[in-house]
């Protein structure tokens, strides 16, 4: 076989910035593995890179049908690409289904890649096509460029020699269809190749047969000339030079809760009911046992919360993760937590609501929820998570506030973070920020009595655990006495008590970075405000908006409980505020709240992220409005 | 303040473990003479004060950590047991004890209980049985008597009870035992081999509420009717019982029976012989607690150790996996943030 580096005919090369692209088939078609791989090989080569996947909540949708598509959708680019792309590209289609469910989707002009044999009678029917209606072949693709592929009969003529059944031939369709993008998009195999080789390490037949499909598509491309009227593609990699890793938000969360523990000196304690999109948080976890990582997968939310108070008594750096049903479980706990003043990191991957609502789409409608959803006086820190490389610096963050500010954290990402990935620098330990528990000091006879709930300057109080002596001491949910902590009904004891606890949390405001301005000009017409897995969409939008020349800037909220200390003046230098967000307005009313300002909302509640696209319309009618 | 940084451990005494704050519990609440008992028990094992947890809910029995001179928790309702699971399995160095009644372990918290004790960590929990909610001034508990009158089942409770024990065995706990509030040197001894079996070990203490439901457990109590309603458990030895040590129990196949030793020609060999360590005669023990003194059905209420299983603990079982993963060195930061699938970009 040739070396697939080599191209036999002379084919036209266009150059391009940045190309998003979607495989869509069903579930069981391999669209997941198959996108991945195309990550990898696009991340390795240097390339900017943004992956969503979107899977079916159901685990196995019937066959064939809209409701069991299975789709991965990525962008690469020579410049960084913040989102896997408003619309794709190219879109590979291993069935009518998959292309009916994501037609909307494709750009005008875009490409469509067809597996045909996902275009029969019986796939035609169950993606619910009129009886006798072929999409391929009725003109009604016109305004795209479709280049139907009998790919079934290439891949068991490729393998015809493979020694597998026919069934483990046609499981290599995947791989035939990878390679053609391979081709098309003038990437090499070989990082394929290895990855097929180790993975089939014991089953050497299915390792041949799956490198020869990649091949077999390569060499498709090449030397058909299919694509000859459109030629193939070139996407320049621009990274600079260095070690990267491709991370997911749930990834990154989980490695820098580990992290933190690391950094601290303490053990980390996980305790976690399995919720999705939050899951992989606690998978990932329960496999960093190497880092001492323990994690505990309770009975039920309640209980994940409250064995990780317990391990956060015992001087661990204790978290939990869970989505929105389960934060509502956990809430009775928070309050706990907070009345115990002890550090606690709960990040909650929010999903659609209320209830079940759409448990594997994103929403970003727990903010309420995070900033007021305790009984009592019970305020907490509340950040968010930005992008899925962004989750660790967040929750990284939220351990350091949560150890040294003695008070549990809600972290806030989404579904959309947890799931997409993108490739990050590998970080210095080095500059990772210190985390100093606040452990005090065993106490001799002659010392003074401990004070469980003595302050320092910032109304901190010191974390004394069990086996250091002299420091006996019974803390829990009912009201304390100040600084002796022990039980205390008096009125004008709780009303000072309360206020310390929320001094306590504004006092944070003093230990956070200021807010900056992410995009844009300092003062201007239109201030888009946005916060947690919005900032890709924004960015893009926002630099698309200043190209046009429009006066618009971007601040993107990490700290959303306290405030940045600047926020209010920087909300003043513009003569609009917009704030985007999948929910029905929630940081609109902090915002005019705090601050008594009128700002815009721009609410999008689909279970869908915004895309680049929504939000520039949005700037571009409001910059209008403004002149 | 409590004296609790005396250094020598074999001269600490029961008030060593007493805080600062006097016990708000009513006048003659059983809660009291259990306090005592927790306190004169904690010195005979030799582990100071600091090293000590005490964990509870919400209810009268979970005031309890506030008047120890350890470290304490007193969490939300129901919530101890997790609480104290996370403490354990963070610190397997700590003694760690859990407070709980009858409606913070067996309605609230009745799914913290049952997978606790299948978890099987290292607690001593401590089961307040009064069959009432006394903090809330008199409602019915999960394990109160069908009929009984109280404010929210006015015309009788019809609720069928609890039996913590079946329901402890059941869901898979490793100890088992029960007592009286009023028994003090038993108690004890009870807490004593609590305290030792490594594992959940779970004691029902029968504690008098002599405001809601006085006298509940009178009839195992009171010194004249204790003989004939009660069995005490021996490991090795026939279950006898009567005021005159008269009456036996035998299996007739899975059937327990009474047997008048004056009247039939058994031997004590012919009795069931008390068995700690299996659970088929632990779970017939334990259905003892079904029938009433009144009932036809009535069998002596088992007090002791019913059940004791030497199991590995939760926390034993994690830190196992965590040295075996840690077998070739500990993992260092720098390989965590570089993961092992990174790539270098030349």
């Amino acid at each position: 076989m040739t070396d697939t580096k080599a191209t036999s005919k002379a084919v036209n090369v266009t150059s391009k910035a940045s190309v998003s692209v979607l495989f869509a088939g069903d579930s069981g078609d391999g669209m997941q593995l198959t996108g991945t791989q195309f990550a990898n090989t696009v991340a390795v080569r240097g390339s900017e890179l943004n992956t969503f996947p979107n899977f079916p909540s159901e685990i196995r949708a019937p066959a064939g049908t809209i409701s069991g598509v299975s789709g991965f959708q990525l962008q690469f680019g020579s410049k960084p690409v913040y989102t896997p792309g408003a619309r794709f590209d190219v879109m590979i289609a291993m069935n009518s289904a998959a292309l009916k469910a994501n037609l909307n989707d494709l750009h005008r002009g875009g490409i469509i890649i067809a597996s045909t044999d996902g275009f029969d009678e019986k796939n035609l029917k169950l993606a619910g096509y009129p009886a006798g209606v072929n999409p391929l072949e009725d003109g009604s693709l016109s305004n795209y460029l479709v280049f139907p592929i009998p790919v079934q009969q290439l891949t068991r003529e490729a393998l015809k020699d493979s020694g597998l059944t026919s069934r483990e031939i046609d499981r290599c369709k995947n791989m035939f269809i990878l390679g053609v993008l391979y081709w098309l998009y003038n990437l090499p195999v070989e990082s394929t190749v290895e990855m097929l080789q180790a993975k089939f390490s014991k089953k050497p037949l299915l390792a041949e047969a799956n490198v020869k499909a990649v091949k077999a598509g390569y060499f498709f491309g090449d030397e058909t000339e299919i694509f000859a009227n459109i030629g193939r593609f070139d996407i320049p990699p621009q990274k600079q030079h260095g070690v990267y890793r491709r991370v997911t938000g749930n990834e990154a969360a989980a490695i820098a809760l580990t992290a933190a523990a690391e950094k601290s000196g303490l053990e980390l304690f996980l305790g976690s009911y399995p919720i999705t999109p939050a899951t992989e948080i606690l998978q990932n976890l329960a496999k960093m046992k190497k880092w001492g990582v323990k994690t505990f997968q309770a009975e039920d939310e309640i209980a994940g919360i409250c064995s990780s108070i317990g391990a956060a008594f015992g001087g661990a750096l204790a978290a939990t993760n869970t989505s929105g049903p389960g934060l509502a479980l956990k809430t009775e706990a928070l309050g706990l937590a907070v009345i115990m003043e002890i550090p606690l990191v709960v990040i909650n991957v929010q999903r659609g609501g209320p209830s079940t609502g759409l448990p594997t789409k994103p929403e970003q409608s727990d903010l309420f929820m995070a900033m007021y959803g305790r009984h009592g006086e019970a305020p907490l820190p509340v950040i968010a998570a930005s992008s899925p490389v962004d989750c660790f610096y967040t929750t990284y963050e939220a351990a350091r506030i949560a150890v040294e500010h003695m008070t549990p954290v809600i972290c806030l990402t989404d579904g959309y973070l947890a799931l997409s990935s993108e490739p990050w620098e590998v970080e210095s330990p080095d500059n990772l920020a210190e985390i100093k528990p606040r452990l005090h000091a065993a106490r001799e006879p002659e010392d003074p009595a401990y004070l469980p709930y003595k302050r320092d300057d910032r109304q901190v109080r010191s974390w004394a655990i069990p086996g250091t002596k002299g420091l006996e001491h019974r803390i829990g949910g009912l009201e304390k006495q100040n600084e002796t902590g022990n039980v205390s009904h008096d009125p004008d004891n709780h009303e000072l008590m309360t206020k310390l606890r929320a001094e306590k949390i504004a006092r944070i405001a003093d230990s956070i970075p200021l807010q900056s301005i992410d995009n844009g000009p300092e003062k201007g017409d239109l201030l888009v405000l946005g916060w947690g897995s919005s900032y890709g969409a924004i960015k893009t939008a926002v630099d698309q908006a200043i190209e046009k020349g429009y006066s618009v800037a971007h601040a993107h909220l990490r700290y959303l409980n306290p405030f940045p200390k600047n926020l209010g003046e920087i909300l003043g230098n513009y003569k609009q505020v917009v704030i985007p967000e999948n929910n029905n307005g929630q940081l609109v009313h902090i915002i005019r709240d705090t601050f008594l300002i009128e700002p815009v909302g721009f609410s999008k509640v689909k279970g869908l992220p915004f895309n680049e696209m929504e939000i520039l319309a949005k700037i571009t009618d409001l910059i209008k409005e403004l002149k | 303040m409590p004296e609790s940084t005396i250094p020598a451990l074999p001269v600490l005494t029961a008030k060593d473990f007493a805080s600062n704050q006097e016990p708000k519990w009513c006048p003659g609440c059983g809660d009291h003479a259990v306090l005592q008992q927790i306190k004169n028990t904690l010195p005979e094992l030799g582990v100071a004060p600091e090293n000590i947890v005490f964990v509870s809910g919400i209810g009268c029995s979970s005031r309890l950590p506030y008047y120890m001179a350890t470290y304490g928790i007193h969490g939300i309702h129901g919530r101890a047991l997790p609480m104290a699971t996370g403490l354990k399995t963070a610190r397997p160095d700590l003694s760690v004890w859990v407070a709980t009644g009858d409606g913070d372990a067996l309605s609230i918290g009745g799914n913290h209980f049952i997978h606790t004790l299948r978890r099987n960590p290292d607690l001593n929990v401590i089961l307040f049985n009064n069959e009432i909610y006394g903090l809330t001034k008199g409602q019915y508990s999960p394990t109160s008597k069908l009929g009984l009158r109280t404010v929210t089942s006015p015309s009788g409770v019809i609720d069928h009870p609890f039996n913590p024990a079946s329901l402890a065995i059941g869901a898979g706990g490793s100890f088992f035992a029960r007592a009286f509030d009023r028994d003090g040197k038993f108690l004890r001894s009870i807490l004593l081999r609590a305290a030792q079996h490594k594992g959940t070990s779970l004691v029902e203490i029968y504690q008098n509420c002599p405001i809601f439901n006085n006298s509940a457990f009178d009839a195992f109590a009171n010194p004249d009717e204790k003989a004939e309603n009660t069995i005490y458990l021996e490991q090795g030895k026939p279950l006898i019982f009567g005021k005159n040590k008269n009456k036996g129990l035998r299996l007739d196949g899975f059937k327990p029976e009474v047997v008048d030793l004056d009247k039939e020609d058994v031997s004590s060999d012919d009795l069931w012989i008390h068995n700690e360590s299996d659970i088929n005669k632990a779970s017939i023990l334990a259905r003892f607690a079904d029938a009433q003194p009144d009932s036809e059905l009535f069998l002596p209420r088992p007090i002791g150790v019913l059940y004791a299983e030497d199991r590995v603990t939760y926390e034993d079982a994690l830190t196992d996996q965590i040295s075996d993963a840690q077998k070739k060195g500990a993992g260092t930061l720098a390989e965590l943030l570089k993961g092992d699938n990174s790539y270098v970009i030349k």
